[in-house]
């Protein structure tokens, strides 16, 4: 077997970046080029000498537009560019659910700020507004009136950068104090965890605290629908649970998992090489 | 041994510390970056940009 140059597209390097780099090194015949996206140019034709490009990159537009120009020069990555594209924005993920009927809390998106108050009441208090694009639930608002929605929405037009003018609108679902992040890697569902917290932002980046979630076939199947949606890969996916079921709240396609490994017991880098290394030119 | 840019603790790193990689001073809890290994070079990370993720 020959050796797998392998090429780690990253910026900072946090305990994932580390963590997957430390499994990397443990493979044999397998080379780890380091990419740093604030050191790279491109001129759409020379080739870096890589057989996959695995995405870290900390910064949602550098690793969309990175993703791009590699597989423009035939480079498989992991993930693809058009998965990263839909994960990257809550709207395009919300379509590719409802193409493939994957159930999801009942939305709204709107482009002027009268229509997004009339999407906001149609829904019904409360509703989460959202970034189209973000993470770490930053920006979040939970709308619980009509007084709390105009001045939010004002702000966002006044204040926001453009893409806060486009509105994510979903109709709140109570959570009883937990949400469920389950790990999709290759169209398995290999992992998940409970994010519990007292605040209705459940992100563990918020610090709410994260316990083991079994997975049952319905976590599994929901969860694999999910991600075959947005087109596969290496996935995290987020969901409520309700009284009709679990619906997908978002997809995440470069994923954090330092709070998972020990939770849960399964080593997430190592699948995630596995299925990296798979995806290879050979 | 390298000191934290922002209130001088001395800061350990192990054998295979990465360029760019994120630390935390224990002292003052600053969060700081290794820019450079050889030779070593410490400064204070970036702050969260918008689209960073997730």
């Amino acid at each position: 077997m020959g050796t797998i140059r392998v090429g780690f597209l990253h910026s900072l390097i946090r305990k994932e970046e580390k963590l997957l780099v430390t499994e990397f090194k443990k493979r044999p015949n397998v080379e780890l080029v380091m990419l740093d996206d604030r050191e790279m140019t491109f001129d759409l034709t020379a080739k870096p000498e890589v057989d996959v490009i695995v995405e870290r990159s900390i910064n949602h537009s550098r690793a969309l537009h990175a993703l791009r120009l590699f597989q423009s020069l035939g480079i498989p990555c992991v993930n693809t560019y058009d998965v990263s594209l839909t994960c990257g924005d809550k709207i395009l993920t919300a379509v590719a659910l409802k193409d493939h009927d994957v159930p999801q809390p009942d939305l709204r998106t709107a482009l002027p700020e009268t229509s997004a108050l009339e999407a906001i009441e149609e829904l019904g208090y409360p509703v989460v507004l959202k970034p189209a694009v973000g993470s770490w639930g930053r920006l979040l608002s939970k709308i619980n009136d009509r007084d709390a929605a105009e001045t939010i929405l004002e702000h966002k037009t006044v204040l926001g950068s453009y893409h806060h003018s486009i509105f994510f609108i979903q109709k709140y679902i109570a959570k009883k104090g937990r949400d469920i992040r389950a790990f999709v890697v290759g169209g398995e569902c290999i992992a998940a965890i409970y994010r519990s917290s007292e605040h209705w932002i459940t992100n563990t980046a918020r610090g709410a605290s994260a316990s083991n979630c079994p997975i049952t076939p319905e976590l599994a199947d929901i969860c694999v629908a999910a991600a075959e949606a947005v087109g596969g890969g290496v996935l995290a996916v987020d969901l409520f649970e309700t009284e009709e079921g679990l619906l997908v709240n978002e997809v995440n396609y470069t994923m954090e998992f330092r709070n998972s490994i020990d939770t849960t017991g399964v080593n997430i880098p190592d699948k995630v090489i596995d299925f990296v290394l798979s995806s290879a030119r050979t | 041994m390298s000191q934290c840019p922002v209130c001088d603790n001395d800061l350990s790193l192990g054998a295979d510390t990465l360029k760019g990689e994120l630390l935390e001073c224990d002292d003052c809890g600053t969060e700081l970056e290794v820019t450079s290994i050889d030779p070593l070079k410490i400064e204070v990370a970036p702050e969260a940009e918008e689209d960073w993720g997730q």
